[in-house]
């Protein structure tokens, strides 16, 4: 063959499938790709292999009987999900919340998203290449917060700890001073873990400019949480329609620039810190008293709607809530902060190679059991 | 805190600019016909004071003799927010115009609602089932669906 002749060669595009199984999409996401050679031209993404009809299932339940099904959503942070729902029935049922209630709630939802960014940031390193280590520093922490929701509840995984109108139960007694001891050592292991990271080379070349979601983008397709933030959107729930008595605490919310892997997975670890002022401060004002508002165990919220939301660790998790006047949600609409957050995906990978395709689908932080309920 | 828009002014605005497109439905709902959808959401998305630039969510209810489409907008300059409804009556071949347009965030949702409560929406550029295969029989989350 001459020279020539090889250089008339045809390429052309071919399809590669991901998932449902495979190690990197974080549970059973698939995506069609189309590559030229290993350069992404376009994703095409198939969902639903985890679709339990959730909102269905909603309206046969009682008020209260739906908050363990919330667990099942988002099950990297299901104390985030228990309140959001919570939130949207008390709007909706007009109940108000004992103080001690309102303080633990934060504190659980503080500690949720320090246990969610762990997952998040271990994966997104392992999606990286950076096999194992990171992530079992991180899950190792990860497991210490674990413990106490376990001491709390009795729960390690799906915890159920919120009810309409405060929580199950107050906290034992060693609960406090256990949760005093993590964040001392927790600040500690950030540190560690940002000396072995923030500049490592490898990390940078592989985050650094990758994956550039723009700030209009963001505001477009929706996109909240530490993926909008990190495109420059400074918006957080927690500040801009502060719930519970998030107003009561100082903390800042870390905005990024750039907008790429590296400054999604910069704004986690900032947010972890926040994170720790947030329970230190809660801890210290806490005040006693009832946890649980009187609130019979079948709720029957006025007719009407109410839309209740909080930041999440992965953004903006709501619940759009209807009563008819009876003891079950006429319609229980769920916001799915992770499959709204995969909306840019496509233009995201659009022109990066394979391994940049796994690395930014690992920056977003997605859970299947919310993308498709 | 996150401001409730208050719709009244605005339904009034809206009822010059568009006549018979809007009308107010309580404190801060407003209820937009179908074929009107595009020329209002343009119009809050578009000017300057509302600035209604992130959508929070769009939702679908069932209320038997009509279907409900909601969306809530958001401003984050503002920092106030709207609820807007449409309605399409019957129960076969419904159909609303697409926001995907103006909000990309739109596509999935709207996909989703196609899915499961079988409203078409018109001007989607992928209007596919999003979590159930194709010639999955029905729409599960309607009230009269029999699994």
């Amino acid at each position: 063959m001459t020279t020539t002749e090889m250089m008339t060669f045809k390429t052309e595009p071919f399809v590669l499938n991901f998932g449902p199984v495979h190690p990197s999409t974080h549970g059973v996401y698939r995506m069609r790709a189309t590559l030229d050679g290993e350069v992404i031209l376009d994703i095409e993404p198939v969902m639903g292999y985890l679709h339990r009809g959730i909102e269905k299932l909603a309206e046969e339940r009682t008020y209260s009987g739906f908050i363990p099904l919330t667990d099942r959503l988002d099950y990297i942070s299901p104390m985030s999900n228990n309140l959001a729902y919570c939130l949207a029935v008390e709007k909706l049922a007009g109940i108000k919340i004992p103080e001690r209630g309102d303080y633990l709630r934060v504190i659980m939802a503080e500690l949720q998203r320090l246990a969610n960014h762990c997952v998040a940031v271990g994966s997104f390193l392992n999606d990286c290449g950076a096999y194992y280590t990171p992530f079992m520093h991180a899950f190792r922490e990860r497991e210490k917060i674990v413990d106490l929701f376990d001491m709390v509840c009795g729960q390690r995984l799906t915890y159920n700890y919120m009810r309409i109108g405060g929580v199950s139960q107050d906290v034992p007694d060693e609960f406090l001073p256990a949760l005093k001891k993590l964040i001392g050592q927790f600040d500690r292991f950030i540190d560690e873990y940002e000396r072995f990271l923030k500049q490592n080379e490898i990390l940078l070349a592989r985050t650094k400019g990758v994956g550039v979601l723009s700030k209009e983008t963001a505001i477009n397709c929706g996109i909240s949480g530490p993926v909008a933030r990190a495109s420059g959107v400074s918006f957080d729930l927690r500040k801009v329609d502060p719930y519970s008595v998030y107003d009561r605490f100082q903390f800042d919310i870390p905005v990024g620039e750039a907008g790429d892997s590296y400054d999604r997975y910069r704004i986690r670890i900032e947010e972890m810190r926040q994170s720790l002022l947030i329970i230190a401060q809660a801890v210290k004002g806490i005040p006693g008293g009832p946890v649980r508002a009187d609130v019979p165990h079948i709720v029957r919220p006025p007719k009407g709607e109410a839309y209740g939301h909080l930041e999440a660790p992965k953004g903006e998790l709501g619940f759009y809530v209807v009563s008819d006047d009876s003891i079950a949600p006429y319609r229980c609409h769920i916001r799915p902060t992770s499959l709204i957050n995969l909306t840019a995906l496509r233009e995201m990978v659009k022109g990066w190679k394979v391994a940049d395709l796994i690395a930014i689908f690992g920056s977003i932080d997605i859970t299947m059991g919310e993308v498709d309920r | 805190m996150t401001q409730p828009y208050p719709v009244k002014d605005l339904a009034t605005t809206l009822a010059e600019q568009f006549p018979g497109a809007a009308e107010a439905a309580g404190d801060n709902c407003l209820l937009v016909r179908a074929a009107s959808l595009l020329k209002v959401m343009a119009y809050l998305k578009g000017t300057a004071e509302l600035d209604f630039a992130y959508l929070n969510y769009i939702t679908a209810v069932d209320y038997y003799s009509y279907f409900e489409v909601v969306y809530q907008l958001t401003s984050l300059t503002h920092n106030h927010t709207i609820v807007v409804k449409t309605r399409c009556p019957g129960r076969n071949n419904l159909s609303v115009p697409s926001v995907t347009g103006m909000w990309q965030g739109a596509d999935y949702q709207e996909r989703e609602i196609y899915d499961l409560m079988g409203i078409g929406f018109k001007g989607h550029p992928n209007l596919k089932r999003l979590f159930l295969w194709d010639g999955f029989p029905g729409h599960p989350l309607r009230k009269d669906f029999q699994p």
